[in-house]
This record gives C-alpha cells, sequence and structure tokens, in this order.
C-alpha cells in the first residue's frame, strides 16, 4: 500500500497525476462497467417501441400540454366537485384513523422499548403495508367491501400505517438515551415514561410526518378512485381515456394547486412547533 | 502595486462596514490588518477580490482598475490574488491533490479541469508547493482526513498554485490552537518572503500581527485608524482600535512571548485554560 | 406565567390559561372537522356491502391460499420488465432534474425566472401520481414498457429535483467561494465547489428514488404501462385468485430485496 502511495508521488513529481479511481480493483471495474453495458443492452431489446405509434401520439402530446392553457373546469364542473370534496374528506379521515393506528404499531416497532415478540410482530406489519402499492390494496379492499368511498379511507388508513409506524419507530429508535433512563429512575410508570421521556423528543419530526402524509394521502386518493375506491380519480381517468385533456387538465391543475397549498401549510405548521 | 481608494462598503441592510479606506501596499510587503470583530477586516479584503461589491471607491493592482472588471477579465484578476480562508474552506471530499490543483483552474479550460487532465507542470509545481508545506505524504488523502493545521496547509498551497502577486488572508489562524497559529504565520510570510509576494492578513491576534508582519493597519468601525510599524502598536493605538482594556497585561503575556522556548510554555498554558 | 394563583395556592399548569384554551380549541375544531368528513364518507358508502365483508374477505383469502405456483415460470419476464421499468424511469428522472435541481437551488440558479420555472416543474411533477402519467402515456404513446419508463421518469423528477436542490442549498459556501477566489468560472464552481458536496446526498437520493420507483412500477401494468402489473390485472379480471396471491409474493420478494440492496448501497455511500 505504501509502495503505491510512493509511485503515485513519484509519477506526480514527473508531471503525471490522475485520481485515484472509485473502484481500485481494475478488474472489478472493468467487469462493473461491462455490466453496465450489458444491462443497457439487454433493456434496449427487451423495450419494443413502436415508433410509428409514438409518432402519431405526439400530436396528442401536444394537445395534452396545449390544453393546460385552456382548462375546462365548467362543463364537468359537478363531478369535479363531488370528486375532490370525496377525495378531501377520504384523506383527512383516512390520515387521522391511520395515524392513530400508526402509533401503537410504532411504539412496537422501536427496538428500544418494546418487548422481541412485539417488535416482530409490528414489524411485519409494517412491511406487509409500505410493499404494496396503495392500488394493489385498493383492489383488494373493493373487492371485500364493495365500491365507494370506504375501501378508499380503509386503503389510505393501511398505507399511512406502514409509512407513519416505520419512520416513527426510527425516530424513537434514535431518541436520546438519558432522558429515557433519568424518567426511568424516577419510578414512572410505562405510560408516564412515554409520555415524559419519548414524546417530547419526537413530537416536532412526529407533527411534520403526519402533515406530510396528510399531503401523501391526498395525491394517493386521486389514484385509487381508479380501481373504484372513490374520490377524484374515477372523474380523471374517465377524462383522460376520452381525450377530454381540458377537463383533465383541469383536475390535475387542481391537484397541483391542492398539495401546493397544503404543503405551504404544512411548512409554516412545522415552523411554528419546531 | 496594490491600491485602494476611497473603499466603502453599505450593506443591503444599510450596514456601513467600510468608510472611505485608503491604503497601499507594495510589492513584497506583509500587512497585518487587525481591529475588533464587524470592523470591515473581512469585507476590506473580499472588497479586494470583489467576492463582495464595493459600494464606491477604487481597487487597483498593477496600474490596473479591478472595480469595474466583469466576467473573464474578473477572472483573470482574481487568479492573480490568491486567498486563504479562516475554515480554511477545502472542499473536504476532494483529496489534498485535487484542492491544490483547483488553485490552477482559471488557467485550465472547463472540460479539462472536470476530467482533471491538468499540464503536468502544474501537477509539478502542485508537488513542490506540497513539499514546501510538508503534505507530500497527504497526496491522496481526503480534505476531511486531515487535522487543522493540515487544512490550512493546504489552503496554502492551493492559493500559492495560483503563482498570485498578492494574497488576502482571511483570519488565518482563528480555528488553530497557538503553537499550529504560529506554525502557519511563520509558513505564510516565509513564502510572502521567497517569492516576493504582499500580503494583506486579517488577524484578531495582536501578539501575532506584531511578531510576523511589516506594517499594521488597525481598522475600527470602517475607517482606518492606525497604519504604521508594528513597534508603534503603544496601549494608546491599542486603545483608539479596540477600545478601553488593560493592554499592559496583554504586553506582559506577549513579552514573554518573545523567545520561541518561551511562546511554547505559553502556548501550553494557554491550552490548558482552553482546552 | 404558568405558575397561578388559585385560591391564593400556587398551582404550576403546562400552558397559560388564555394557550390551553387556544390548543383545546384546535382539538375541538380538529375533531369536528374528522367527524364531518366520516360523516361524508359515511353517507356515500353503502353499507348493505359491509355486513357481508367478513364472508367476503374470509372467501377471497381462502381462494388466494394456497399460491398458484404453477404460473411462476410465465412471471419472471414481466418482473425483469418492471425491474427494468423502475431502473431507466429512474435513470431518465436523474438525467433530467440533476440540471433541474440547480435550476431550482437559490444559490446557484442563474435567474429567478428560471428558477420559477423549475420550481413549477418540480411541484407539477411531485404532485401527480405514477399511474396517472402511465394513463396519460398509455393514451399518448401507446401501450408497454416505454409509457411506463416515462411515466415513472416523470414521477421521478420532482421527488428527486425537490430532493437534491434541497441538498444544494444547504452546502457549506466557503468552499465556493474558495473556489471562486481562484478566478474559476461558474462551471468550475458548481464542477468543483457544488458537486463534491452534494455527491453523498445525490446517491442516496438516488438509490432511495429507485427502490420506492420498484414499488410503484409493480401497478403500472394495470393501465397498460408493462411489467408485472399487466398479469396481475388479468388475473384479478379472470378472478384467479391463487394467481394473484403468485403475484403479490413476487412482488413482496422483489421489493423486500430491492429495499436491502438499496440501503447496502446508502451506508455505503453516507
Amino acid at each position: 500500500m505504501s509502495s503505491l502511495a510512493d509511485n503515485r508521488l513519484q509519477a506526480a513529481r514527473e508531471g503525471n497525476w490522475r485520481p485515484r479511481p472509485l473502484v481500485e480493483r481494475a478488474w472489478l471495474r472493468w467487469a462493473l462497467n461491462a455490466g453496465a453495458l450489458v444491462y443497457l443492452v439487454l433493456v434496449w431489446f427487451s423495450v419494443d417501441v413502436n415508433w410509428a405509434r409514438v409518432a402519431q401520439g405526439m400530436d396528442r402530446g401536444l394537445a395534452f400540454l396545449a390544453s393546460f392553457l385552456t382548462p375546462d373546469f365548467v362543463s364537468r364542473g359537478g363531478e369535479i366537485a363531488t370528486g375532490l370534496a370525496e377525495s378531501l374528506t377520504m384523506t383527512v379521515t383516512a390520515t387521522v384513523i391511520g395515524i392513530l393506528l400508526a402509533i401503537p404499531v410504532g411504539l412496537g416497532a422501536a427496538r428500544n422499548i418494546s418487548p422481541m415478540p412485539v417488535y416482530w410482530v409490528c414489524r411485519a406489519v409494517i412491511a406487509i403495508s409500505r410493499t404494496f402499492q396503495e392500488i394493489i390494496i385498493a383492489i383488494l379492499f373493493v373487492t371485500m367491501f364493495g365500491f365507494g368511498p370506504l375501501a378508499g379511507v380503509l386503503t389510505l388508513a393501511f398505507a399511512t400505517i406502514g409509512f407513519i409506524a416505520k419512520l416513527l419507530a426510527e425516530d424513537i429508535e434514535d431518541t436520546r438515551k438519558e432522558p429515557l433512563e433519568a424518567i426511568r429512575a424516577t419510578g414512572a410508570s410505562w405510560w408516564q415514561w412515554i409520555h415524559y421521556a419519548v414524546q417530547p423528543q419526537i413530537m416536532p419530526r412526529f407533527i411534520g410526518l403526519s402533515l406530510y402524509r396528510l399531503d401523501i394521502n391526498f395525491r394517493e386518493s386521486a389514484v385509487i378512485g381508479i380501481v373504484g375506491a372513490g374520490g377524484i380519480g374515477a372523474t380523471l381517468n374517465t377524462s383522460i381515456n376520452r381525450y377530454d385533456y381540458n377537463t383533465s387538465a383541469a383536475v390535475l391543475l387542481l391537484i397541483i394547486g391542492i398539495v401546493l397549498a397544503s404543503e405551504y401549510v404544512s411548512g409554516r405548521v412545522r415552523r411554528w412547533v419546531a | 502595486m496594490l491600491t485602494l481608494k476611497g473603499l466603502t462598503k453599505r450593506y443591503d441592510t444599510g450596514d456601513l462596514a467600510l468608510r472611505d479606506v485608503d491604503l497601499q501596499v507594495p510589492a513584497g510587503q506583509v500587512l497585518a490588518l487587525i481591529g475588533p470583530s464587524g470592523a470591515g477586516k473581512s469585507t476590506l479584503i473580499r472588497c479586494i477580490n470583489r467576492l463582495v461589491e464595493p459600494s464606491a471607491g477604487t481597487v487597483t493592482l498593477d496600474g490596473r482598475e479591478l472595480s469595474t472588471l466583469r466576467g473573464s477579465d474578473l477572472r483573470k484578476a482574481r487568479r492573480q490574488i490568491g486567498m486563504i480562508f479562516q475554515n480554511y474552506a477545502l472542499v473536504e471530499r476532494l483529496s489534498v491533490m485535487e484542492n491544490v490543483l483547483s488553485g490552477r483552474l482559471a488557467y485550465t479550460g472547463f472540460w479539462r479541469s472536470y476530467f482533471r487532465r491538468f499540464p503536468a507542470d502544474d501537477v509539478r509545481q502542485a508537488v513542490h508547493l506540497l513539499e514546501r508545506v510538508g503534505l507530500e505524504s497527504m497526496l491522496d488523502k481526503r480534505g476531511d482526513a486531515l487535522s487543522g493545521g493540515q487544512k490550512q496547509r493546504v489552503g496554502i498551497a492551493r492559493a500559492l498554485m495560483q503563482n498570485p502577486k498578492l494574497l488576502l488572508v482571511d483570519e488565518p489562524t482563528a480555528s488553530l490552537d497557538p503553537k499550529t497559529s504560529r506554525q502557519i504565520m511563520r509558513l505564510i510570510c516565509e513564502l510572502c518572503r521567497e517569492q516576493n509576494l504582499a500580503a494583506i492578513i486579517n488577524i484578531h491576534d495582536v501578539a501575532l500581527a506584531r511578531q510576523f508582519a511589516d506594517r499594521v493597519v488597525g481598522l475600527r468601525e470602517g475607517a482606518v485608524v492606525y497604519d504604521g510599524a508594528p513597534e508603534g502598536l503603544s496601549p494608546e493605538v491599542l486603545t483608539s482600535i479596540y477600545g478601553e482594556e488593560d493592554w499592559n497585561a496583554a504586553q506582559r503575556v506577549e513579552d514573554d512571548a518573545a523567545g520561541d522556548e518561551a511562546a511554547r510554555d505559553v502556548d501550553r498554558a494557554l491550552m490548558d485554560g482552553h482546552p | 406565567m404558568p405558575l397561578l394563583q388559585i385560591n391564593n395556592e400556587p398551582v404550576w399548569r403546562q400552558r397559560e390559561p388564555a394557550r390551553q384554551r387556544l390548543v383545546w380549541l384546535g382539538w375541538f375544531l380538529g375533531v369536528c372537522l374528522f367527524l364531518f368528513c366520516a360523516r361524508i364518507v359515511s353517507d356515500n358508502t353503502i353499507w348493505e356491502f359491509m355486513t357481508d365483508a367478513h364472508i367476503q374477505a374470509a372467501s377471497l383469502i381462502g381462494r388466494m391460499v394456497p399460491p398458484d405456483w404453477s404460473i411462476t415460470a410465465s412471471l419472471l419476464l414481466p418482473l425483469w420488465d418492471t425491474v427494468n421499468i423502475a431502473t431507466v424511469g429512474t435513470a431518465l428522472g436523474v438525467l433530467i432534474s440533476f440540471p433541474l435541481a440547480f435550476l431550482a437551488a437559490a444559490n446557484t440558479s442563474p435567474h429567478p425566472s428560471l428558477r420559477a420555472f423549475a420550481l413549477t416543474v418540480i411541484v407539477s411533477s411531485r404532485s401527480i401520481n405514477a399511474l396517472i402519467w402511465a394513463i396519460l402515456l398509455v393514451t399518448i404513446v401507446g401501450p408497454g414498457l416505454l409509457a411506463g419508463m416515462v411515466a415513472i421518469a416523470l414521477r421521478s423528477i420532482g421527488f428527486l429535483g425537490k430532493l437534491l436542490y434541497e441538498a444544494i442549498e444547504e452546502i457549506d459556501t466557503g468552499p465556493v467561494e474558495a473556489i471562486r477566489a481562484t478566478g474559476a468560472r461558474p462551471m468550475q464552481e458548481l464542477a468543483w465547489g457544488v458537486l463534491p458536496q452534494i455527491m453523498p446526498a445525490f446517491a442516496g437520493i438516488t438509490v432511495y428514488r429507485w427502490d420506492i420507483n420498484i414499488r410503484e412500477s409493480t401497478v403500472l401494468g394495470l393501465v397498460g404501462a408493462g411489467g408485472i402489473g399487466l398479469q396481475m390485472n388479468a388475473a384479478i379480471n379472470n378472478l384467479a385468485w391463487g394467481q394473484v396471491a403468485t403475484v403479490f409474493v413476487l412482488i413482496f420478494a422483489t421489493v423486500i430485496l430491492s429495499e436491502w440492496v438499496s440501503a447496502r448501497i446508502r451506508h455505503a455511500v453516507i
């Protein structure tokens, strides 16, 4: 190793210097490069692009972009309004239920405060909730509970559990140990311990995460309607499939506007609680 | 060589950081700029290489007016002026060699610099400078693997890579322990003498200024209140720069610090006091 | 102060009375909002369906177990496509979001109007789910992997762009100033001063998004944008729940694997 450094210094004295490569072993470097190249070639052949179809679609793409300049809020105004109201109410309901359920799961999934069997059960719940896309869960819930916003609420609540519980558990695991020990040393009960030692340390971030999830749930509520779980997704899907891009643009602009507004509000709230 | 005339800086906040500063620095002179925090020392040297835009006044380097330059002319002027920073300002995730070679960026095209294809002469000079500051064995170390003193040496080598005519040095020792501070100051001054470089050194530490500088300029509230030899820094002068304080007590510590051996004792004592 | 005098006794409260009342009011309004929303949801729900939900659920699970393993082999190619959609989509997203982040970051943006443009692109991309992009792209470029890849890319731009421009805004300005002081041109300032500082964040964010994209790309097939979702959709439409279960198991395994890979890479770069 030191001879390598000496060689590099000697070479640099003679004016030859290159930075050290990211991967020191030459064969591995070449293997990685070659692997990437082979992968690109394989992907290229597995993507079967019908260029004629793409060229044809370009007009439609431009029409879609142009429709953002002429969004049509009116002709399907009724559907948009009910869809949006449903999305918003679903979002609020699902976020509240999801967070309430996520708190015990998150506490259970924090290694430093929970016993092993509980830890594994909670981790399994989190893994399942996080693996499956909201759409998949929505399909299952629609099959079980029928069409309508209830399936959507349950879907979003289920997804919220995995999201919040995982991050909550990580935050709890990152808390400083000294206050935990200090409160325990006062003879506090388990609940008092959680309330006085753990809660103050995680609260600001927890509020931030909850607001973030509210935002995500709203965005998701715009798609699960596609499979019949309520919300604005159904309206959006129909309008796109009918090539009624002016209505689609209106819905998308509304979604973007609401996301922007919620981000602004959550930024203010986060600054306020921090 | 460097002439400042009527240099004034008012920040957008309305704070007047420099008022009407006139200064002439001949080639090869090491000038220490002293003054309390907020006196405008940092602003002054940043106005010279235009990291801060002066509000009024002129900066002339070798007869060339700098305060109106734009674009590539400004960059060409900047490459004649090396700068050394308080917090070293190394790019910590780059290697020592890359940090030193970054001093040649203004002489190198973008793609050449992006792919690290520096001319052989630059590489030779970089190694030479690293040897001069005693870090040639650290060639491939990353910036964040170095100690404070080592980082500052790399910072010095980077500034000298520019083959500057003038060095701007911003609190080079503020983040270093007393012994390393002396070593760094000595190194900077030696290099200035070797290459006949002019240097403007912002410094908090009056003792260091007195020990190493050819000339001292005192700044208070953005205006020059003292300009003369280091020996002229009497308690009255220091009071005019810094305000009321028992300067004789400070004086005694500095007198003790005259000899190198004694200096080390003081350093140790200081470090014991503020570990 | 929270130390109050009640009946001449000092009493300590967590908050001042006015503030405490405000907190209670906040909770009250929050609960009302929730109940109001829940009421609307409930009004729009056909509760008759709920009465046999447990029977439906039991029969659904009954039909899913055991999974129909016979179709596993035919699912491997769609799975490979799914991973490709995520990987290529992420790569395209990176290519676009990287310059966009420099336009969007306050400290590197060349002009406020460009910054506003970049921020608009980022928020639009972020607000719209990959599946909606996919529906749209299927109508534009036709069904297939390409639509899926572009959909993933379009959704990733906002995510990557936002996290990346925040990383750029948080860099240490000292080294950038030092590079500028050497007389470097603006592009060199970015390449030598900014880029090395954001590299770890950049790698971490990219791998993180790739991991999310694997999940997202599993459902793109539902709308015809390629990948394993196509097979899932077919199985659901045929009510072949055994096959659906097989798809679920494969998705689960892939996602767990990708999460492991992403965690390993993030640990290595940070």
